[in-house]
């Protein structure tokens, strides 16, 4: 079988991928130091995820992002150098240093959010699908959310209300097998959250997160579905999370090696990588080329954050209200 | 033209002037169409106590009756402010409040600061608030206090017609996001409204009548209770001056100190619980804003601290009364 992108496609979806990996790598290295604020939830290990469904979205398509929304953000199209100085709480970044890691939205690209609480983008995204709707436009809504957010009320009121107002949105169940240590094979009471979508009258799919190409696909299908008013679609992405649940987390809930198995068997970009090489559809220079590229751009961002001015003591009573 | 309508009147033809003015502006919400996919009537409600009766068919595709959901249309409603919508949800009793708080505090009231102030959510939440109405704890409270403690909403309690009216149709307008309270014991007044859409700006309190001695704050339905009381303590020749802030956020602090520099005398009346209240709130900034031209320690008539109780007889000592009004309005005036 070939693969349904062209060259272009391709060099974009590694791009991203690679872009994700490094930021959320190279957050990792700096939030140790102790010079980044706050708490951090990174991504990295799932970007195959962000990238597969985000690739079949355009700037009006709206998402909602979880505690865990870098990879998010960066597929959506945010830029990665005023991520870097939100994250560091600098004037310069997305939300001028007033949001933070779990806040970073850019609604120009159709970003609603990364999203401190567990299960708050739900009803967000049925809202903007509902605009659109009302419109008569075909833009999506993709709501991202976690196997612990699949146990809560918001997700299910989100499920039922998009499938009774017949919206055009895609619940992605990102499943790491962790909501922070609880694992989800403890708390979430069926074998996998795609079944609880006959509840709420919509498909059920479930797909390998790994595997770029798998997500691309079954992503593809529930976008279109969609788009042409067939309604909502839950898809459950299993995947996993290569860092803990915040930075700083220790992990012993997990199994001694899982992190590391992973990486070597089933990282997403390795596969990526081995399989448009092994196709001939890509060269490892043109890997390399874009490995060279990203790490340049994510060490400058982090030149640059680090550089940036705090916001000034004005911000602090700036933009809470458009007229008050 | 002002003629003699409802309160509900009054807030039924906001919603229809702005819906018919700008097609951005859809109301959601259970039942307030009453009726989607069953086989009798599809506006056989109109919201629970009619107020949304008749637009169903007036602005077709853009009253959306909802599953009992609040945390879902809630949320979608302001999604959908955010995606260019100006929704108005209606959550029906403000109780209900504690089912979808999240996406009111949470999301809506921070999107524009935590995202740099990129953000704009025009989204209204009406619900109906307040006791007497032998419904309860869990659907009499007013709780508008709970909501003026969160930076980001705006919070907006009409205390007759002609305010429910212009209120509402600015809280439509309005870019950020608005809390809209009726109480339910003012639903039938009656009082002039113009014909025509007009506005009723935020943060201006309004003197419902002037006075030397002592300055009441009522809000809502206890405006009508101070009035009673101010009625009675003319007779002893006592003039209260009673202001109504309208909204609570934001609040008209300027109005209130002036009147209170003039009287030196303060009653604030609130029929919500006493503690972290409006009440406190309006007595703690006068007395650090104005503590020089108090001539008596300010009296607060609330309800007390318990939840609202439902036999007749508990809920009628639970609401402040005129007469409460009064006696507060004594104290003050016959302190030193």
């Amino acid at each position: 079988m070939t693969s349904p992108l062209n060259r272009e496609a391709l060099l974009q979806a590694y791009r991203t991928m690679r872009t994700i990996r490094d930021f959320e790598e190279r957050v990792h290295v700096d939030f140790a130091t102790g010079e980044i604020p706050g708490f951090v939830h990174l991504y990295a290990g799932e970007e195959a995820s962000a990238t597969g469904i985000c690739m079949h979205l355009n700037r009006n398509d709206y998402i909602a992002s979880t505690h865990r929304g870098h990879g998010h953000c960066i597929a959506k199209g945010v830029d990665p150098v005023g991520m870097m100085a939100e994250i560091w709480g600098k004037a310069t970044g997305t939300c001028k240093g007033k949001g933070g890691s779990m806040h970073i939205a850019d609604l120009e690209v159709g970003m609603l959010g990364a999203n401190g609480i567990v299960g708050g983008g739900g009803p967000l995204i049925c809202g903007t699908a509902l605009a659109s709707k009302i419109r008569g436009e075909n833009n999506v809504g993709v709501c991202f959310f976690g196997d612990g957010a699949s146990n809560q009320g918001t997700i299910f009121e989100a499920m039922n209300l998009a499938s009774v107002w017949k919206l055009p949105v895609i619940f992605v169940a990102e499943n790491n097998g962790y909501a922070e240590a609880t694992s989800s094979t403890f708390s979430v009471a069926v074998e996998n959250i795609a079944d609880r979508a006959s509840a709420f009258g919509m498909p059920g799919v479930i797909v390998d997160g790994f595997d770029f190409f798998a997500v691309y696909e079954a992503a593809g299908e529930a976008i279109k579905r969609a788009r042409e008013g067939g309604g909502p679609t839950l898809l459950e992405v299993k995947l996993s999370r290569y860092y803990g649940h915040f930075e700083g987390d220790q992990q012993t809930y997990r199994a001694p090696g899982e992190v590391q198995k992973l990486r070597e068997t089933k990282d997403c970009l390795m596969q990526f990588a081995k399989r448009v090489t092994s196709r001939g559809e890509l060269t490892m220079a043109d890997i390399e080329a874009i490995d060279r590229e990203v790490k340049t751009m994510i060490d400058d961002s982090v030149v640059k954050a680090k550089s940036d001015p705090l916001p000034p003591p004005e911000a602090l009573m700036a933009d809470v209200y458009i007229s008050y | 033209m002002a003629r003699k309508i409802t309160y509900q009147q009054a807030i039924n033809e906001a919603l229809d002037q702005e819906m018919s003015r700008d097609p951005s502006v859809i109301i959601m919400g259970e039942d307030v169409a009453g009726g989607e996919g069953s086989p009798g009537e599809n506006d056989a409600w109109g919201g629970v106590l009619g107020v949304t009766k008749g637009l169903y068919a007036k602005h077709p595709g853009r009253v959306l009756d909802t599953p009992i959901s609040e945390s879902g249309y809630v949320g979608a409603a302001v999604g959908a402010a955010c995606n260019g919508l100006r929704p108005v949800a209606e959550l029906m009793f403000i109780d209900f409040m504690g089912v979808c708080f999240d996406q009111i505090f949470n999301q809506a009231a921070k999107f524009k600061y935590m995202f740099g102030g990129k953000a704009k959510t025009p989204v209204v939440i009406r619900a109906m608030y307040g006791a007497g109405f032998r419904a309860a704890a869990q659907h009499s409270q007013c709780l508008y206090n709970v909501f003026t403690h969160i930076p980001g909403l705006k919070v907006v309690i009409p205390s007759n017609p002609y305010d429910a009216k212009g209120l509402l149709i600015q809280s439509i307008r309005d870019n950020d996001p608005v809390i809209f309270l009726e109480h339910k014991a003012l639903y039938t007044m009656e009082g002039d409204v113009p014909a025509e859409s007009y506005i009723v700006p935020f943060g201006e309190a309004a003197v419902v009548q002037e006075g030397d001695d002592v300055t009441i704050v009522a809000m809502g339905r206890m405006v009508h209770y101070a009035k009673e009381a101010a009625g009675n303590l003319r007779k002893k020749g006592i003039q209260c001056e009673i202001i109504d802030p309208r909204t609570t956020s934001p609040l008209d602090t300027d109005t209130i100190l002036e009147s209170v520099e003039r009287t030196g005398r303060l009653v604030v009346v609130d029929e919500s619980n006493p503690r972290c209240s409006m009440a406190s709130d309006i007595s703690s900034f006068v007395a650090q804003e104005a503590f020089g031209a108090l001539k008596a320690p300010i009296q607060m008539v609330t309800a007390p601290h318990v939840p609202v109780p439902f036999a007749a007889s508990l809920e009628d000592l639970y609401i402040p009364s005129p007469a409460r009004i009064e006696e507060a309005v004594m104290k003050v005036k016959e302190y030193r």
